[in-house]
């Protein structure tokens, strides 16, 4: 069959298809377009593998390349209609947090607690280091900075609380930062693994720092009152972030017996889930830490207990949640 | 993606899908992409702009939802775009270019977020220099981020030629293979888009197969493309 007579022999049938393909993609009907009914939506897969060995058949009978790159254009567009992965549901965003990502935390166990160590020695060891010689604190900290810290966490509670309005900003603020933050932490884990561990160990060191300061300065009412309330869920937050960083940098050390781009891949796919709790963690500590960890009509015994809970709930969350699901 | 056929400086792309057949995609080049992401970024900002000062008429609070749009722009803009308009951003778009898997399926959550979370490393150390540098490191032009989460941007349309060349006399052309078939078929197909200077030049390579020069070489392949396509004369 000669190529003019296989093109008005299918014609038709392929720009019913076409339009179809423009229903379906929601894309405006050319102009200059021939008119014609759109196939139904049932006849598709049917339609589509007729293509296919249309496609085929134009090409072993070398037909020009015209015809060739317009059934293949045809071809790519139905493919890309038939093979979309299922579309998302709320239950999966339920059994998500409910059972996936704790799941997937213990799954990496041993980096886990890689970050753990990698946040909270230096912690630990700045806090120490800066209760006992405060000056240590100008080594990460600008004075200016220091001064406002000591202004912030200040004995002297103002007479009038931060206004609704405020929290909200500082709400947007915690969101853009602290999330953004662990973004840059799973990012950085591209880079061998070394950016996402920078980031523990300065978070680490910034926050042991300006703990031992305001501990050896005897603000400690202000500021533990404040912290409580949200660092389990904030601390963990972090540390679940350097994870899902340092996953991509094993992979692309160590890829094992998987090829480099395919170990980088798979480690970015779990990487990505652990991502997404970790959004969820944070999100939870910016709402505590905006509306509730500011409030000082709250008394300090009952911030204390709710901060209590928190570590209690996020460890039990992290241990047993979905340990009995499939 | 397998490559079929030797090309050489090509940007086509073969992809075998499960019905057996091959279908071609055209990946896009770090310019066009650079394009699409300028227009977007003067969208993102041209909209953040506008919501600031929507939003700070309405104090302190105001502000704390615009840094929450700011959070959102930055980081999810793209990858709410890829996922629910059809793979691309408004730049994308503006430039015919869209992301899918690497298996030509469109891209979907955790692909769209893997890649546009990774910009932060493929923005270092300054301009997507980590980027450009992996984008010319491998034969799809995939970032860091794409190699990551597996995905190609890749021309959404490829043109389609229109086939014209004018009705005439149609001439049975001497033994050819198929591929030399195919390549008759090309250049007469392609006649609108060469003037004829050119046309008469590319002709003259083929004075052995046709003996004839200049528009009248021109002429003869255009009568065997019209008798091996079965064009009515």
């Amino acid at each position: 069959m000669k190529q003019r007579q296989f093109e008005t022999h299918h014609g038709a049938d392929w720009q019913a298809f076409a339009a179809q393909l423009d229903r379906l993609e929601r894309r405006p009907v050319p102009k200059n377009a021939p008119k014609s009914a759109p196939l139904p939506v049932l006849e598709l897969p049917a339609a589509y593998r007729q293509l296919c060995q249309h496609l085929a058949i134009a090409r072993s009978r070398r037909y020009g390349s015209a015809l060739l790159t317009r059934l293949n254009q045809l071809a790519l567009r139905a493919y890309q209609q038939l093979y979309r992965g299922p579309q998302g549901r709320w239950q999966a965003v339920l059994d998500f947090l409910t059972r996936d990502f704790p799941q997937r935390v213990r799954a990496d166990a041993g980096l886990f607690w890689l970050c753990t160590a990698l946040f909270y020695l230096p912690l630990l060891g700045m806090g120490l280091a800066v209760y006992q010689a405060p000056e240590l604190i100008y080594s990460l900290l600008e004075p200016e900075a220091v001064a406002d810290l000591e202004a912030m966490y200040a004995l002297e509670r103002p007479t009038v609380d931060r206004a609704a309005s405020s929290d909200l900003a500082m709400f947007g603020y915690y969101i853009y930062n602290n999330i953004g933050l662990g973004f840059r932490t799973f990012a950085g884990g591209m880079l061998l693994g070394i950016g996402a561990a920078f980031m523990l160990l300065f978070n680490g060191l910034f926050i042991g720092a300006v703990s031992g300061y305001l501990t050896a300065r005897g603000l400690t009412e202000t500021f533990y009152t404040f912290i409580a309330g949200h660092g389990a869920f904030e601390l963990t937050g972090v540390v679940l972030a350097g994870v899902a960083g340092l996953k991509l940098g094993w992979a692309v050390v160590a890829p094992g017996r998987l090829r480099r781009g395919e170990a980088l891949r798979r480690a970015a796919t779990g990487g990505v889930r652990l991502i997404i709790g970790v959004v969820a963690l944070l999100t939870l500590a910016a709402f505590i830490e905006a509306f509730w960890s500011s409030n000082h009509a709250i008394p300090s015994e009952v911030k204390y207990a709710v901060g209590a809970t928190g570590w209690l709930l996020v460890i039990l969350y992290l241990s047993r949640a979905g340990r009995h699901a499939a | 993606m397998i490559n079929l056929e030797p090309a050489l400086l090509d940007t086509v792309r073969h992809l075998e899908t499960p019905e057996g057949i091959t279908l071609s995609l055209r990946v896009a080049g770090p310019v066009a992409r650079a394009l699409a992401w300028s227009i977007d970024l003067l969208i993102k900002y041209t909209a953040l702009l506008m919501l600031l000062l929507a939003l700070t008429i309405l104090s302190r609070g105001g502000f704390g939802l615009w840094l929450i749009a700011l959070f959102l722009t930055e980081w999810l803009y793209p990858a709410l775009f890829e996922v629910y308009a059809s793979g691309a951003t408004p730049g994308k778009k503006a430039l015919g270019l869209i992301v899918v898997h690497a298996n030509g399926t469109p891209v979907a959550w955790p692909a769209a977020l893997i890649r546009n979370l990774l910009c932060a490393v493929d923005f270092l150390p300054v301009l997507y220099g980590f980027g450009v540098i992996a984008m010319f490191s491998n034969r799809d032009f995939q970032r860091l981020g794409d190699l990551a989460a597996g995905t190609v941007v890749i021309y959404r349309d490829s043109p389609v030629l229109a086939p014209s060349f004018p009705p005439g006399l149609a001439l049975p052309p001497p033994p050819l293979s198929l591929a030399e078939q195919q390549l008759m078929i090309d250049f007469a197909d392609r006649g609108a888009t060469l003037n004829p200077d050119r046309q008469a030049e590319l002709a003259g390579l083929l004075t052995g197969l046709t003996r004839q020069s200049g528009i009248a070489g021109v002429e003869r392949i255009r009568a065997y493309a019209r008798w091996l396509t079965g064009a009515q004369s």
